[in-house]
């Protein structure tokens, strides 16, 4: 009278479906530590070979700059993306009406899907010619801060216009993100705010965005992710020096690392190749660690990514 | 008699709905008449836009605000000032894509002819010439790395949503979107230093370029794929096992159907997502002016790096190379919203109801 469990039959055609599954999935996490050996293994060179003329004085002292424009530029983006994505969010959630709400929403996500070469051809032709004029007035009227200070440049191919294109290019991830958010406020926090004589202000301002503070703070670190790593559109729009400047308004501006590569691979010769694929893998780490604090921020409450 | 009625209660009356868009309309009227007198005045011809823009709408804000907060009081006065200020971030990020589009079409359709679409540029210096090598490198290298992305990224979502328990499980959702955030330089790079490893230093290749892409493209296939899979009621899994389907058929018959059509429009979204990647096809595909219709040999043209190159390398006639870059920015455009209209329709006509 022994109850047998009952086994379940493994058929051939499970076992190697499963594994066919697993490898898959596990490919992913070898993906990402077959990236970091590759780049690794060929950045070797840089540091063993004869010595570059572009970082004669090290490595480090040549790669500094580019650090510094690249977190630079993306922090500026960030400063101008943040407001407005909050400021769009809340208008698709909670001040425009739904039908309309649904079509803006579209809107602001096909400003996610243009190229980025077509951002960098636009900034460049287009948007940097427009902003110049108020550059000029930044600087005669605000030059005592020393952002605004220096010799402005004469076509506008400035820091200030680099982060403004990153933070156009960064808005729709961030607003889509923060939009979700926002939407998952209870309804009943927002009707009982409502039901107290709150304005739509006052119910958002006690409701939605304690709701969504973290939401807004993993949309920021996905962003600035975003803008840390952007090519081209800083590749094309940027006139760079190998220097660090905090003026945003002048023509000598610190490269990005990603621009820098871009700019000097395909003629790049010898183990100045490889110095420069070691500059990526210092792209690639700040990257990945700014990237894992937004996923693991975001990761311990909402269920939302940036690529769906 | 209401109206004084109301008028004595200072801050309790509502303003009418007419008022705001009054106020609106008159000051940027006012502003834009200002800056036109002050550009004439100064001689400088040239209208700038920025401080219409912005004087009109401090001016609305503030004169909005001082008002409503007469007439309605302080608490109302400020939901006004906010959903000013939120309408305004959102118009403000509208401007650019309204003036991209603009631009883009208005600068693109110079060369956006027969010309453009049967020619490559060997041979060519100044007028004349097209993209034809391009858009075949494109469509090969993206082609690839679509047949490269596709199966692994539904592979991969079948075995985090039907069989991922436990830790691995949770570890590869955390670094799927992790690998969202690969800068797409860095996967251009990885597919150089992969490939130095069998051809030498130096190597171009279209299909390193594909490489790199697919390591772009899974992460988007397997969220998409995740998401669908995760929607299909799991009373049909049950139907199937409870008649004796195994369950990898299942998968295959019941699940993978049921969510095609979400599964194709996710494919199509990561598609438009890759297609305008420039960073990583300029380092390991490289550029030509040529023809070349192996992605196992030599280097290879694409739309995205057409566009740069044509703008960065400009010859001695400047302005056909412009030109050119734009038709190039056009095409790829067209390209990206075909792909996201088609995304939708598929999913809007084909999914499951209900």
């Amino acid at each position: 009278m022994t109850a047998t469990k009952p086994k379940a039959i493994r058929r051939l055609g499970d076992v190697i479906f499963a594994n066919l599954a697993f490898f898959a999935g596990v490919s992913i996490l070898a993906t990402l530590a077959t990236v970091a050996a590759f780049l690794f293994v060929q950045s070797i060179p840089a540091f063993t070979g004869p010595e570059i003329a572009a970082a004669e004085d090290g490595f480090w002292n040549y790669v500094f700059p580019f650090v510094f424009g690249t977190v630079y530029a993306s922090i500026i983006a960030l400063i101008i993306a943040t407001p407005l994505a909050i400021g769009i969010a809340l208008y698709i959630s909670h001040f425009a009406n739904r039908r309309f709400a649904q079509l803006l929403g579209y809107a602001v996500d096909l400003l996610a899907a243009i190229p980025s070469v077509v951002y960098g051809l636009w900034g460049i032709l287009v948007l940097a010619p427009f902003l110049n004029p108020t550059f000029m007035w930044l600087n005669e009227n605000l030059g005592w801060i020393p952002f605004f200070a220096g010799q402005v440049s004469a076509t506008g191919r400035t820091m200030l216009t680099v982060g403004i294109v990153l933070a156009i290019m960064v808005l729709p991830i961030m607003a889509a993100l923060i939009r979700e958010v926002f939407l998952q406020t209870p309804r009943l926090h927002e009707e009982a705010a409502l039901a107290l004589g709150a304005t739509r202000w006052e119910m958002i301002k006690m409701a939605v965005l304690p709701f969504g503070r973290t939401g807004i703070i993993s949309a920021a670190m996905l962003g600035l992710g975003r803008s840390l790593g952007e090519t081209m559109a800083v590749a094309m729009v940027l006139s760079p020096a190998a220097v660090i400047n905090f003026a945003v308004l002048t023509s000598s501006n610190s490269n990005t690392i990603a621009a820098n590569i871009a700019l000097q691979f395909p003629e790049a010769g010898g183990n100045y190749s490889n110095l420069l694929i070691a500059t990526g893998l210092v792209l690639f780490a700040i990257t990945m660690v700014v990237n894992m604090i937004a996923r693991w921020i975001i990761s311990r409450r909402a269920e939302f990514s940036g690529a769906n | 008699m209401t109206s004084q009625v109301t008028s004595s209660f200072q801050g309790t009356a509502d303003l009418p709905k007419w008022v705001s868009p009054a106020m609106l309309l008159a000051f940027f009227l006012g502003s834009f008449t200002l800056q036109v007198m002050l550009a004439s005045s100064t001689e400088q011809n040239e209208l700038n836009l920025i401080p219409v823009a912005v004087f009109g709408l401090v001016g609305y804000a503030v004169a909005l605000y001082a008002l409503s907060r007469f007439v309605e009081g302080r608490r109302k006065a400020t939901d006004r000032l906010v959903t000013i200020l939120v309408t305004a971030a959102f118009s403000l990020a509208l401007i650019p894509l309204l003036s991209l589009a603009y631009t883009v079409v208005q600068n693109g359709v110079a060369r956006f002819d027969a010309e453009f679409f049967t020619f490559s540029m060997r041979n060519i210096v100044g007028e004349g010439g097209g993209a034809l090598h391009a858009i075949i490198g494109t469509l090969e290298i993206t082609g690839i790395a679509t047949l490269i992305s596709v199966p692994i990224g539904i592979m991969a979502a079948i075995y985090l949503v039907e069989y991922g328990r436990g830790t691995i499980a949770r570890l590869v959702t955390f670094f799927v979107d992790v690998m969202t955030g690969v800068p797409s330089i860095v996967a251009g790079l990885f597919a150089y230093a992969l490939f130095v490893i069998f051809f030498g230093p130096g190597v171009r290749m279209g299909l390193g370029g594909a490489i790199a892409l697919s390591v772009l493209m899974i992460p988007v296939v397997i969220r998409a794929t995740e998401e669908m899979l995760k929607i299909v009621p799991n009373e049909l899994r049950e139907a199937a096992y409870a008649l004796g389907v195994p369950k990898w058929l299942t998968v295959i018959k019941v699940v993978l159907p049921t969510a095609l059509a979400g599964i194709a429009t996710g494919v199509m979204i990561s598609i438009a997502r890759v297609i305008g990647e420039t960073a990583p096809l300029l380092i390991i595909a490289g550029f030509t002016a040529s023809m070349n219709y192996n992605p196992f040999d030599e280097r290879m043209m694409t739309l995205p790096v057409f566009v740069y190159t044509s703008y960065a390398n400009q010859g001695v006639d400047m302005q056909s190379y412009v030109d050119r870059a734009w038709a190039g920015a056009l095409t790829l455009m067209l390209i990206v919203m075909v792909l996201n209209l088609v995304a939708r329709l598929i999913s809007k006509y084909f999914s499951p109801k209900g």
